[in-house]
């Protein structure tokens, strides 16, 4: 019996980290529910991987680049087929695309973007922060089956160590004519995406103009994380709004986030205070920043920052 | 060519939160604005008008309050408002878009535009619930959109790239930050807006049953603030070297992200 079906994304032939972590809670969810973890993918190179993340199954669909509408009937295929309890999918762009439209033609509930999830009572019951973190709602999902996105970062991948998994083969979905992916566009210089990045270096007004943002940008590169960015700056046109973090941006919970010239704006503090840690660099010591701060520097960012820069290339060479 | 929006009226993102019984939140004094991502949805509804002519049309569920929010989207120049009266706090996101369809399908429509998500709930699902339950294409968290004869096209914005799609009409657009400028209410619009009669509908009048709709599938049963940070060590930043260390170090050994 199958419980649990968890949406394996796979990019350039591995599996996203954020479905990495969404098998994980997957696994951990059929466990508890007693049956199977399974896994919808197209792309059958992903067995190895999701078996080591404790998929049993794999199902494979003939589709290759997302469109909604045939990625929707080949899950509804296989969630006809295997009547799973659960269906868990990792909350990047694709997954927060598919969860409401599968959810719809199941006639069915989707608790979106959870940092927890755990099976009780024979219910679904998800964690998820709401008005963008300045509060957490617990919700039971009361449906079968029961569908939640993930919030990637806030569940650890861990491996099971099973064999691969084996490949099913599901029958092709009839081709959709109301969609048609024309191009996609990947900026030449891949950067991180806020979104997944372990590591995140914010600028705020703090940086004065847009060509400081370079400062940002170069520590960013140096510790190989993302580049964030508040409101005011997004306002300013000095960085694109996919950097941008809090309510009207990204929520976003990395393992370290540093944040250089930011005051704290409570919309900012909502996008970010469940970093697991935090730095934060600002010459006002009174700055909101330093409430949420594990480690507060209270000082000139154009100075501080290179130097830290510096500092992480010199500990990374050695 | 027609189109319709769908606005929620939502907390303000600058106030603060507080719970009332452990459930919902504390509405006593709270502002409400139209939620910013159904601005960018507006305007780019508003630009079709101004470019190919026909309505733009406003539709909101939920209680009294929300006719302030559609007074406000008919003086930035929506043409026409309807206000689905109930308690759209009690429904699950399927329940609202269950709601949206049925009262949209009165209404002549081309696209069917939705901010990509309500600021708040922060779901992003109602859109493209809509679109499966009328059997529309979606493009959702749209930074670009042209119109032209029977299709759209439409930039989407995805993990560090962009995708552009092409979607047959009826569409439903989920619009993103940066899609366009919102434009402010005019005071010939406000004017304009008050000749403008806000029909109103209920759920029964829909043909649907309170029962599908309120505390279905997905229920609420807390609600709670996060635990109040501390704030951590503050150290002063005089000699950037030195701070620059002690930040290495924070980073290596406590983070341990190096």
């Amino acid at each position: 019996m199958a419980r649990v079906v968890v949406f394996a994304e796979v990019k350039d032939g591995r599996l996203k980290k954020a479905s990495r972590e969404a098998l994980t809670i997957g696994r951990k969810l059929a466990q508890t529910a007693g049956g199977d973890l399974v896994a919808f993918a197209v792309d059958r190179a992903a067995a190895e991987e999701a078996g080591r993340y404790g998929a049993k199954r794999l199902y494979v669909a003939p589709l290759t680049a997302y469109t909604t509408g045939p990625f929707t009937t080949a899950l509804k295929q296989l969630v006809d087929q295997v009547k799973p309890s659960i269906i868990l999918l990792a909350g990047t762009s694709n997954g927060r695309d598919l969860a409401p439209r599968i959810a719809a033609r199941l006639n069915v509930g989707v608790a979106s973007d959870v940092d927890r999830l755990e099976w009780t009572g024979g219910k679904l019951r998800a964690r998820r922060p709401v008005y963008s973190g300045k509060a957490f709602a617990t919700v039971e999902v009361s449906s079968t089956p029961a569908i939640a996105t993930t919030r990637p970062n806030a569940f650890t991948a861990e491996e099971a160590g099973g064999g691969a998994a084996e490949v099913v083969q599901i029958a092709a979905p009839a081709s959709d004519d109301k969609v048609k992916l024309i191009e996609t566009k990947t900026p030449e210089a891949e950067e991180l995406t806020i979104a997944e990045a372990d590591i995140i270096v914010s600028g705020g007004r703090g940086l004065k103009e847009a060509a400081n943002f370079s400062l940002i940008r170069d520590l960013a590169h140096a510790i190989g994380g993302a580049v964030g960015a508040s409101r005011a700056t997004v306002d300013a046109g000095w960085i694109d709004h996919q950097h941008q973090v809090g309510q009207t941006g990204r929520v976003v919970s990395p393992n370290l986030y540093i944040a250089a010239g930011v005051s704290g704006a409570i919309q900012h503090l909502a996008g970010m205070s469940s970093s697991k840690h935090i730095v934060a660099i600002n010459k006002d010591p009174e700055a909101p920043i330093f409430r949420v701060a594990d480690l507060g520097v209270v000082g000139d960012l154009f100075q501080i920052v290179p130097a830290l820069t510096e500092a992480v290339k010199k500990a990374k060479a050695h | 060519m027609n189109s319709v929006v769908c606005i929620a009226q939502v907390p303000d993102t600058e106030a603060r939160i507080k719970i009332a019984d452990g459930r919902r939140i504390d509405e006593t004094g709270l502002k409400f604005i139209v939620s910013p991502y159904d601005e960018f949805a507006l305007e780019a509804a508003i630009r079709v008008k101004e470019a190919r002519g026909g309505d733009v049309a406003v539709v909101s569920f939920g209680p009294d309050r929300v006719q302030q929010a559609l007074r406000e989207c008919l003086a930035r120049g929506a043409t026409k408002a309807l206000h689905i009266k109930g308690e759209s706090g009690s429904a699950d996101a399927l329940g609202i878009a269950k709601t949206l369809a049925a009262a949209i399908k009165s209404v002549p429509h081309d696209l069917l535009f939705f901010g990509k998500q309500g600021v708040g709930t922060d779901n992003s699902l109602v859109g493209p619930m809509v679109a499966e339950i009328l059997g529309y294409p979606q493009v959702n968290v749209v930074t670009h959109l042209e119109v032209g004869e029977g299709k759209i096209t439409a930039h989407r914005e995805i993990e560090g790239a962009e995708e552009i799609l092409e979607a047959s009409m009826p569409a439903v657009i989920t619009a993103q930050k940066g899609l366009n400028e919102p434009r402010y209410a005019s005071l010939k619009g406000i004017m304009a807006a008050k000749k403008i009669a806000i029909e109103t509908k209920t759920l029964a009048d829909l043909g649907l049953q309170e029962s599908e709709i309120l505390n279905q599938r997905v229920t609420v049963v807390a609600l709670e603030l996060p635990p109040e940070k501390s704030g951590g060590r503050k150290i002063d930043g005089g000699d950037a070297a030195a701070a620059a260390k002690k930040i290495l170090e924070y980073i290596r050994e406590e983070a341990k992200a190096l």
